[in-house]
């Protein structure tokens, strides 16, 4: 459905002297989805994951130069057809009520994004009525605020934003922080189902725990670039290809809990070799010459000259 | 110690209560946990103790004595989004100057990059950014510290690193913790004891309703 490859992103940038600096906040990203599929994107803060979401909604800044290829259901994405099938084909669930319009009923937000995805006002609001009573939202929880929703009721009046689109790829955004345990497994359900129906799914996060409860898939990102595309049972097995993988597993509390130190690198000074090459310690003479190339390994990808088979 | 006795807060007269009748103690150097479903005035509860909100009824005390209004509070509160705790129009250098001087052994701790002192807040990300957030209050006059959900946001190796700079902070110092936070395994981890505050019947008792042995 959907494949990515080799995806960059370079930010240009004046600072007060007017010199001119180059972001390379996403270099070499690949990724790609299935119809019926939930891969999870993984990674910490910076290391391009929203940006691949905004890049897919083609609703990054006027300053941004794309690089790489994008494909969706086998044509190219350029930057005009991803704002043409933003809402339609492909839609976002925003990462917090704090996206809706705090003077408008949620019912009548709802039944916006479904005509602005193409219907007409009468189905629209039959949908509205059919997905709200999927997602056990009484009819009266059309006509209340958003600051009227408890927690719960948020998450699935914003997945139901996505489901009165019937887009084909949905982009959720780190839907899970901070919420109850008993919510976040809730809203990872219906993602789940999403899937089930046959959409692609998305599952932006930085929490492995919560992306391996659903995700057949896993991306992990590290400073822009995709180091690892694995399993998701991979994780439990010990299969990890990548030294920042398994480093970012064995940091989970209820693993080891002992961190890697260090940072990512900034995007205005990368190191020509491998990203990760200042944390890593398998680090030799070949991962700091060149960028390592994303390769098949044991029915995973990885980023990493040293990974073994 | 610090101490919450017998606290009681809502919004006004008519409101419903958020916080009733909670009784929370921690003594310095220990770390407690709190947790809790939704909605039973965790975050509320963390800002009474902050002195951030003042209670409808009840009591906060640092050895005794009420929170001091004027002088640097010794009970500093850390949220979730860091965004909401500084200012955006300065440097972080500036940021972190404000209290006391940090100190450079504890920003190499929490792995802040010294690049970062001359960048405004939204020059870093989530992440770098709360760790200037938490940087700016470990400083000798903070005696307890309340971390609400402090780094749900975060990665995972992130979050490992952070407490790892905390827990060494809090030690040394003998600073009193309070862990506020979903995470039930990372509780497990950090907490010396953790206070469940959803069984109502035992909530109304005086002092810690439940407690835990340390497992991890
Ligand atoms: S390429 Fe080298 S430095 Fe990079 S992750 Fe692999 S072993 Fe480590």
């Amino acid at each position: 459905m959907l494949s990515i490859s080799n995806l960059g992103v370079t930010f240009t940038q004046y600072d007060q002297g007017l010199r001119r600096k180059q972001l390379a906040v996403i270099t070499d990203l690949d990724l790609d989805v299935k119809a019926g599929e939930v891969v999870a994107v993984v990674g910490a803060s910076g290391s391009g994951k929203s940006l691949l979401a905004h890049a897919l909604l083609g609703i990054l800044p006027e300053n941004a130069a794309l690089s790489g290829t994008m494909r969706f259901k086998g044509e190219i994405l350029t930057p005009e057809r991803c704002r043409a099938l933003r809402g339609k084909t492909i839609a976002l669930i925003p990462q917090s009520i704090g996206y809706l319009d705090p003077l408008m009923t949620v019912g009548g937000q709802v039944q916006r994004v479904a005509q602005l995805a193409g219907r007409a006002k009468a189905e629209a609001s039959a949908s509205v009525s059919k997905t709200f009573a999927r997602y056990n939202l009484s009819e009266t929880v059309r006509d209340r605020y958003p600051f009227q929703l408890s927690g719960g009721m948020a998450r699935r009046v914003l997945v139901s934003t996505a489901v009165v689109t019937q887009a084909q790829l949905v982009i959720a955004d780190e839907p899970t922080p901070g919420l109850h345990p008993d919510v976040v497994v809730e809203t990872l359900n219906h993602l789940r189902e999403l899937a089930v129906e046959g959409r692609g799914v998305i599952l932006i996060t930085h929490d492995i725990e919560a992306a391996l409860q659903i995700a057949d898939r896993v991306a992990v990102f590290y400073a822009g670039t995709t180091v690892e595309i694995a399993a998701a049972k991979d994780f439990l097995s010990g299969n990890l290809r990548h030294p920042y993988t398994q480093a970012l597993w064995r940091s989970l509390p209820q693993n080891e809990f002992i961190p890697v130190p260090g940072n990512q690198p900034s995007p205005e000074q990368l190191p020509v070799g491998c990203l990760f090459s200042d944390r890593c310690d398998w680090v030799s003479e070949t991962c700091t010459a060149e960028r390592p190339q994303l390769r098949e390994l044991r029915s995973g990808w990885v980023r990493c000259v040293h990974a073994k088979g | 110690m610090l101490k919450g006795s017998r606290l009681w807060f809502r919004y006004g007269n008519r409101q419903p209560w958020v916080v009733e009748d909670r009784t929370v103690a921690v003594a310095p150097g220990e770390v407690l946990g709190l947790m809790a479903p939704s909605g039973y005035g965790k975050t509320t509860l963390g800002k009474l103790l902050a002195g951030y909100l003042a209670p409808t009824r009840g009591s906060v005390t640092v050895d005794e004595r009420s929170l001091p209004k004027k002088r640097y509070n010794p009970v500093q509160l850390v949220f979730q989004n860091p965004e909401l705790s500084v200012n955006p129009r300065w440097r972080i250098r500036q940021i972190l100057a404000e209290g006391c001087p940090p100190d450079p052994a504890c920003l190499e701790a929490l792995g802040i990059h010294s690049g970062w002192l001359n960048r405004y807040p939204h020059e870093l990300s989530g992440g770098e950014l709360q760790r200037i957030a938490i940087a700016r209050i470990l400083n000798p006059s903070t005696q307890y510290l309340i971390a609400d959900e402090m780094t749900a946001m975060l990665d995972a190796n992130t979050q490992a690193l952070i407490w790892q700079g905390v827990l060494a902070f809090v030690a040394q110092q003998q600073i009193g913790l309070i862990v506020i936070s979903h995470d039930d395994p990372l509780l497990q981890r950090l907490c010396d004891r953790i206070l469940l505050l959803a069984d109502d019947a035992v909530s109304k008792v005086d002092g810690p309703a439940k407690v835990f042995a340390k497992t991890a």
